[in-house]
């Protein structure tokens, strides 16, 4: 179908505008793919929705068959992070999805009606019983039914309140974290080998018979994402499962989420849905709802796997605002230049003058 | 920290509504970038205490916080920021140490005592020449079996070489690395074959040696001019190396650390030729020394001091003291030069001081930028500057927009 062009991009064509950073419309193209590749695909990961389940985990571990390692990426080690549900701990070459779990609390003198027992304040909306369960509580089966637009505009999806205390709120933030397959992505730039790849998809991928091991793209990603196995010498990360891409299937994770939290699809498409969430979400009261990733102009070009978060960046784990580092290469190049001009020059003349 | 909430407050401490930062505490010094975020994160901080997964060594300020503590003596004032439980976000670089410094240091050496080794051979300075070129092929050498050593999986080491991406800075280094190995050892070997002994054992291999010993000088001369060429952007490119990664300290000083290296490197190879060669010939070595020295300093400065909260990496912990040392070492090396610099004594004494300046310089950085990675604070914090001002600057251009219009 296509050629497949490890080399760098800035070594072909004769454009250079935007082929190390800012919006780039065709990354497969850019890549030097013809132009019957297939769309560019990613993840929409809708946090609003996540239930923390890690069924993604699961099925990621299982389909890419990774090796088991406890929440520092020691191999072969079984033990609890002890600071939350998430014994995960990071992304790494081992892990390629991970939950994260933030338990938050604010302090309810915000404009809210009294509290009592869980879901007590919903009744007075008049909210119809869901079909779920006729008789149920109102206010709980709009919690049951987080994906009952309706029961959203009542209230912040991962909002309960706690019972008995009275004053305080929590909720729970659970957001699946993943490989964001940058535009321009930092470890796909510095790969040495050309290991690291970009499919035909869009998506970027290392080949595991080229890699030899240097460890840059670890250093290169802005978001911590890739990493080297200890045992094995070679780095790893999430595929997006190509090898399911490539016979017509969705990624794993994808196709375990059970709330459709983690959504698999064409980046066009999936950009347009959440767009559309965040505008739903946003007119149902959930100020603190934003897309991570969906901005074409930010850093990295934004990003083939993004997120709908609900707090900042940050407190998920994630760099606020992320740069691909080969942005700033050409000034690094020509900094190294002009030092070694420098010392060529230094070095010369330090032979002017006496001989002594 | 032993209970949960640290101080025993209860959750949703009215002295937290605001400093919705996960680190907040009750001192609450709220910084520019962080107020107005705090209006659309409606309310929420996390709950909880102690970080579990923060190394309990780090000094803490104050009794208590709301996790991802951050809060380690530093010569910035404190910023608040939220993380994930403290954890870092960027991986920390895989590249081994004391390898991947020592081959940094080893590539500067080595470019500056080429290009020193072929002025040499045409300016009648025959010691200097041989000791540079020994110097840079040794060097050379060193540096290949220490960049190998360091790979995953050391037997693909030629995957380097199936590509070349200017993207790649590592790329870029083994095509320089390549052919300079190359001609630094073909500029030693040949001078090693001229000599005597060398030569007669040699010939009991390759019989037609003798009748091309004539060729011998030329070849010679041909390499060490060959390997000059790619000695300074050896000495360089190795900056690019660093500076090209998400480790915020060293990416950071991207513009300035080249001429770090190359002023370390100059006065590394100045150094090393200075100790090997008489005071006669070692002219040059010395004046490379010393104007090394000069760049280092004053662009190390610029590194240590120029970049607020990313340079405090550089003053702190097991990187700080190799800066320091790095600095006395390289200050008393240069003193002992240019005072008793044509003296043999002096010249030894000045020239292995430089030496280990240099590598103490190498061996800070890397471990700065090390240390730059393993605490969120570098990224968050920085990031969140650089939106503020981005915002900031975008809500003057609308203004001036709209004064035009106007």
């Amino acid at each position: 179908m296509t050629t497949v062009s490890s080399a760098s991009p800035s070594l072909e064509g004769a454009d250079s505008r935007n082929r190390l950073f800012g919006p780039l419309p065709d990354v497969s193209a850019d890549a030097g793919y013809e132009e019957d590749h297939p769309s560019r695909v990613g993840f929409f990961t809708d946090t609003s929705v996540c239930i923390g389940c890690k069924a993604c985990e699961v099925a990621c571990k299982e389909w890419n068959t990774l090796p088991m390692d406890d929440s520092h990426g020691v191999l072969d080690q079984m033990g609890m992070s002890g600071m939350s549900y998430d014994n995960t701990g990071m992304l790494g070459a081992n892990s390629w999805r991970h939950v994260s779990f933030i338990e938050q609390s604010r302090a309810v003198d915000l404009p809210m009606p009294t509290f009592g027992a869980p879901g007590a304040d919903r009744h007075d909306h008049g909210q119809p019983a869901s079909a779920i369960s006729p008789q149920a509580d109102s206010g709980l089966a709009a919690q049951t039914s987080v994906l009952n637009a309706e029961a959203l505009s009542e209230f912040d999806p991962q909002t309960t309140v706690t019972g008995g205390a009275g004053d305080t709120q929590i909720r729970w933030l659970m957001s699946s974290d993943v490989c964001k397959h940058c535009t321009h992505a930092g470890c796909l730039d510095v790969c040495p080998t050309g290991a690291l790849f970009r499919t035909e998809f869009g998506t970027v991928v290392v080949q595991g018979d080229i890699c030899n091991g240097c460890g840059y793209c670890v250093s290169a990603c802005p978001y911590g994402v890739i990493d080297v196995r200890k045992d094995d010498g070679r780095a790893f990360k999430c595929t997006m499962c190509y090898d399911r891409l490539t016979d017509g299937l969705q990624p794993a994770c994808a196709t375990a989420c059970p709330t459709q939290s983690i959504q698999f699809g064409d980046l066009d498409e999936l950009q347009a849905r959440a767009d559309a969430r965040l505008a739903t979400l946003k007119s149902q009261g959930v100020e603190t709802a934003r897309l991570y990733g969906r901005d074409e102009s930010d850093g990295v070009g934004g990003v083939g796997a993004f997120f709908l978060l609900l707090d900042e960046p940050e407190v998920y784990g994630l760099p606020p605002d992320p740069i691909v580092t080969t942005r700033d290469l050409p000034a690094m190049w020509k900094a190294a230049a002009t030092g070694a001009a420098m010392l060529v020059g230094v070095v010369a003349s330090s032979f002017l003058g006496r001989k002594r | 920290m032993t209970t949960p909430n640290g101080d025993g407050r209860p959750v949703g401490d009215d002295a937290h509504l605001n400093g919705r930062s996960v680190d907040s505490g009750p001192t609450g010094n709220e910084t520019a970038g962080e107020a107005p975020l705090t209006a659309a994160a409606g309310g929420w901080h996390r709950a909880g205490g102690a970080d579990l997964t923060r190394p309990k060594r780090k000094r803490r300020k104050g009794g208590g916080g709301w996790g991802g503590g951050n809060r380690e003596a530093a010569m910035v004032p404190d910023a608040e920021f939220s993380s994930y439980y403290g954890r870092q976000i960027v991986k920390t670089p895989t590249w081994k140490n004391p390898e991947v410094p020592l081959y940094l240091f080893l590539g500067g050496a080595a470019g500056t005592s080429s290009v020193l080794g072929a002025l040499a051979e045409f300016t009648g300075r025959p010691t200097l020449a041989r000791n540079a070129e020994y110097a840079a092929a040794g060097a050379a050498l060193g540096s290949v079996v220490l960049l190998i050593d360091d790979l995953g999986r050391p037997e693909r080491f030629l995957h380097m070489l199936r590509v070349f991406k200017p993207t790649s800075p590592l790329s870029v280094g083994s095509y320089i690395l390549s052919p300079f190995s190359a001609f630094t050892s073909a500029a030693a070997g040949v001078r090693l074959l001229e000599l005597a002994p060398v030569l007669r054992t040699a010939t009991t291999v390759l019989p037609f040696l003798p009748a091309l010993t004539r060729f011998l000088p030329g070849l010679r001369k041909t390499s060490a001019v060959a390997a000059a060429a790619f000695g300074g952007p050896m000495a360089t490119y190795t900056a690019v190396l660093l500076s090209n990664t998400a480790a915020p300290s060293w990416h950071e000083v991207h513009t300035e650390l080249p001429y770090v290296f190359a002023g370390s490197a100059m006065a590394a190879g100045g150094g090393i030729t200075m100790a090997l060669t008489p005071v006669a010939e070692a002219g040059p070595s010395r004046k490379t020394a010393l104007t090394g020295v000069a760049l280092e300093l004053f662009m190390i400065n610029k590194v240590e001091n120029g970049h607020g909260l990313l340079s405090e990496p550089y003053h702190e912990g097991k990187a700080g003291t190799l800066m320091r040392a790095a600095k006395t070492a390289t200050v008393t090396g240069a003193a002992f030069t240019a005072l008793l610099g044509r003296t043999r004594v002096g010249a030894v004494i000045g020239g292995t001081l430089l030496a280990a300046g240099s590598v103490m310089t190498r061996m800070g950085v890397f471990e700065a930028g090390i240390a730059s990675t393993k605490d969120p604070k570098y990224i968050v914090i920085p990031q969140k500057e650089r939106m503020a001002a981005r915002k900031a600057g975008e809500a003057v251009a609308e203004d001036e927009a709209r004064s035009v219009v106007r």
